[in-house]
């Protein structure tokens, strides 16, 4: 796994320069979705789905927002960083709570925190309510790229670190902690007789996958250039699990693949068909459930 | 009946927009309007025999076995489908229809003026609700539908008819939904995310008041409905963050809720 | 011999229902201990107090003269208390050998040893051997060896049994609790698994209490029996003593036996 992730990363910093600036676009959106759809696997594995990812992914882009409207920083690492931090932080303190409930209540639970995050965005008349603002241009360790190769420097930025995210994730799930995933999700109580705290085990991987998703919207943000407060909206966060449910929960590639998936399809079928996009999505997402469970990546890593 | 249903958000959006339109035209045709009470009630039983069986015996019929989380996935994906279906059917516009609520007025309580309408809804939801209480606990068929939910194998080992039982308990428990919402829409303007918004806050509802417990939903819409209309009045802004902090202090206080019923497990 | 544990005043109500009322039990270290009892003696009822996963209305219950009453299942297995279950809690969705490597898993991390920064294979404690290789080793101890790949809820029953039972002895406890062993289990069987066991367990050195419908398998391996009825103990003796009591034998054994 280590090598196939490095030779992706070499694949896409080497190929980047060659690719058109709409490609470029694309895969940056695909790696920054991946990264939150990387976390919602991490949950995904142990039974937990979270409806409210967008939470941290909007959070994420929101904390990379305010560091250039009120400090005037625009660099992409410390946005990353930002964002990751902010919703790490919020992850665990709000991993409190969501750590002791399962199924529904852990889902419907996660979605209402991301809506009430939308209500107050939408409100905030300090962050631009509903339109939301632009992010500062981009610079990276204090230098600035020139016009031409800030896409290529924010898609290289998001290629390393969602290599780097998914090494960690995959470092994890070989790690005892990371093989009670499954565990949990069969039977927590023999978990618990087992000598270990599967509340502890939950609360960990919420705040990894908030991390992520807060890392992934830092760079959606990035480059896009926008932020708004529908990125917290739980159609956002259905988006995340479409992307979740498609790579299926085998290996870490798999989220990133499916997200570059997604990403194509959609801008193809939404410019066709805006008003039906949700619904195409909803059949698409019976579909796989019924007939691709495992994603379509299924088989090809660990159980 | 241990499935989880996202989809019930869709149907108080289908039952607000069907009984919006559908009073809309009947109004706009110069019925009477004291009967709009009646179109609202035909609208959302109409709707919800239009989809509810078909999702039952289409989709959901094939997906009791599997997982929980499957399910839960597949009621959300039904969601996403249905929110379109109702832009699809109905457009993206708002509908207002006050009549049926301005007809009724007001009357005077404490030196404030009251809606009647709000009488109204109030007095569907005993009749509803002590309705449905008494359906289970007292009737046989009630009976039968806890004994189906609680063991559908040793039921149908029985001889229950399971399967009509699941049909039949997911249409009404559509119709209940679809019911509130066409009889809500009067007093607001219809608009799509009607289904969002109620699903958050109904989720609020049941875990104050008990994941199970018919009681404890009652007394948990009441703490909402109360909280709600204070944090409106005093601090819009913190609406809804307001009724999950209340949900948050019943989950970290008592987490069953204020009347659950939970069985440990047995092992 | 030196008390391991020790219950004092155990009261349990459920409603109108007493499952525990006045338990008193000294458990002696390295012994065989039979629980036996009627169906809602309360034989369960006093297993789920000691493991925490029930607390007691009154009374307390003490390990190795430390209090453990207010504890939680997690805390208690910790320090060295596991049982296995009448109805066998296994991971479903995992082959046999998954679910070896996650109570592995669990004693590796509660040991600190296996997380994120550390390096190679970790030794697991009590085996001294990486968890792939002691997952093999208890597999082949318990006969499960053959049924390595198959998922566990595709199982026979006697099989679940057994792999339920390895699973509490992963963690190497002081005290082992097994509630109705071989319920479940074919006749011929039966007294194989009990020898089987017993015999994985004593070469650890650790303390058996059994729960157990078959009054064979009691007397013949049980050191000592304990006979509930109706929440209280009512014989507390060598197996045939116990077995020969008047009172045990009409709300127990049966008056023929």
């Amino acid at each position: 796994m280590p090598l196939a992730l490095a030779a992706i990363l070499l694949g896409v910093l080497a190929g980047g320069p060659w690719l058109p600036q709409w490609a470029m676009f694309i895969v940056t959106v695909a790696f920054a979705r991946g990264l939150v759809a990387l976390g919602l696997m991490l949950l995904l594995r142990a039974g937990l789905v979270s409806f409210g990812q967008a939470l941290y992914f909007c959070l994420g882009a929101y904390a990379a927002g305010a560091l250039g409207r009120f400090l005037g920083i625009g660099d992409i690492a410390l946005e990353m960083l930002a964002g990751g931090a902010v919703a790490a932080l919020a992850a665990f303190v709000l991993g409190f709570l969501l750590a002791r409930y399962r199924g529904i209540f852990f889902g419907l639970l996660s979605l209402a925190l991301s809506m009430i995050l939308y209500g107050l965005l939408v409100k905030n008349e300090a962050l631009g309510s509903t339109d939301g603002f632009n992010i500062l241009r981009s610079t990276l360790f204090g230098i600035r790229p020139g016009a031409d190769w800030v896409r290529y420097t924010v898609m290289g930025c998001a290629a390393v670190v969602s290599v780097g995210a998914a090494l960690v994730v995959h470092r994890y799930l070989q790690t005892p902690l990371g093989r009670l995933a499954p565990a949990i999700k069969d039977n927590e109580i023999r978990v618990e007789y087992m000598g270990a705290s599967a509340r502890y085990a939950v609360h960990v991987k919420y705040v990894i996958a908030a991390a992520l998703a807060g890392v992934g919207g830092a760079l959606a943000a990035t480059t896009v250039g926008h932020i708004d407060p529908d990125m917290a909206y739980w159609t956002s966060s259905g988006e995340f699990i479409f992307i979740a449910i498609l790579g299926g929960t085998s290996n870490v590639v798999a989220p990133f693949a499916a997200a570059l998936l997604y990403g194509l399809i959609h801008t193809t079928a939404y410019d066709l068909s805006p008003n039906t996009w949700q619904m195409s999505l909803g059949i698409a997402l019976l579909l796989l459930i019924v007939f691709l469970p495992q994603g379509l990546f299924g088989r090809l890593g660990w159980r | 009946m241990k499935i989880v249903n996202v989809t019930h958000g869709s149907f108080y959006a289908l039952g607000a927009y069907a009984g919006a339109s559908l009073t809309g035209v009947w109004l706009a045709r110069g019925f009477p309007a004291p009967l709009s009470y009646l179109v609202l009630l035909v609208a959302a039983v109409a709707i919800t025999l239009v989809f509810a069986p078909a999702i039952e015996r289409g989709i959901l019929r094939f997906m009791y076995a599997k997982d929980e989380v499957v399910i839960l996935l597949i009621t959300y994906a039904l969601f996403l489908i249905l929110e379109d279906v109702i832009k699809l059917i109905w457009g993206v516009n708002p509908y207002f229809i006050a009549e049926p609520y301005a007809l009724l007025g007001s009357f005077q309580v404490a030196g404030m003026a009251y809606p009647t309408y709000n009488l109204l809804l109030v007095g569907l939801a005993v009749v509803f609700g002590g309705g449905l209480a008494w359906f289970l606990a007292g009737t046989r068929t009630g009976k039968l539908l806890r004994a189906v939910i609680h063991d559908p194998e040793v039921s149908r080992a029985m001889g229950v008819n399971v399967e009509r039982f699941y049909l039949v308990t997911f249409t009404f428990g559509s119709l209940l939904a679809a019911l509130a919402g066409a009889y809500t829409a009067p007093t607001v303007s219809v608009v799509p995310g009607l289904g969002v918004e109620v699903i958050v806050l109904s989720f609020a509802v049941v875990v104050i008041g008990g994941l199970g417990s018919l009681p404890g939903a009652a007394l948990g819409a009441v703490i909402v409905g109360i909280v709600r209309s204070l944090s409106v009045h005093y601090l819009p802004q913190v609406e809804l963050f307001v009724i999950y902090f209340v949900m948050a202090m019943v989950l970290a206080l008592r987490p069953r809720g204020l009347f659950s019923l939970e069985e440990p497990r047995r092992i | 011999m030196a008390v391991i544990l020790s219950a004092r005043g155990l009261c349990k109500n459920f409603g109108a229902v007493s499952a525990a009322a006045e338990v008193n039990a000294a458990i002696e270290r390295d012994s065989v201990v039979g629980l036996i009892g009627t169906n809602g003696a309360g034989k369960t009822t006093f297993i789920n107090m000691i493991t925490g996963y029930l607390k007691p209305d009154r009374g307390t219950i003490e390990f190795e003269g430390r209090d453990i009453t207010p504890l939680a299942p997690r805390d208690i297995t910790r320090l060295g208390i596991c049982r296995s279950f009448q109805i066998p809690q296994l991971y479903g969705s995992l082959s046999v050998f998954d679910n070896m490597m996650v109570a592995l898993g669990v004693v590796l991390a509660n040991a600190r040893r296996g997380g994120f920064f550390s390096r190679g294979d970790p030794l697991v404690p009590g085996f001294e051997a990486p968890a792939e290789e002691a997952a093999a080793r208890m597999l082949g101890r318990f006969g499960l060896a053959e049924y390595r790949d198959r998922n566990a809820h595709a199982l026979p029953g006697g099989v679940r049994k057994l792999l339920d039972i390895a699973l509490a002895m992963v963690a190497r406890p002081r005290i082992l609790l097994l509630d109705e062993p071989t319920s479940g289990v074919s006749a011929a069987e039966k007294f194989g698994i009990m020898q089987m066991v017993l015999e994985a367990v004593r070469a650890e050195g650790a303390t058996v209490l059994f729960v157990e419908h078959d009054m064979e398998v009691v007397a013949r391996f049980a050191q000592r029996v304990l006979a509930f009825y109706d929440g209280r103990i009512i014989a507390d003796a060598a197996p045939q003593v116990a077995l020969a009591d008047p009172e045990v034998k009409r709300y127990v054994v049966g008056r023929h036996a």
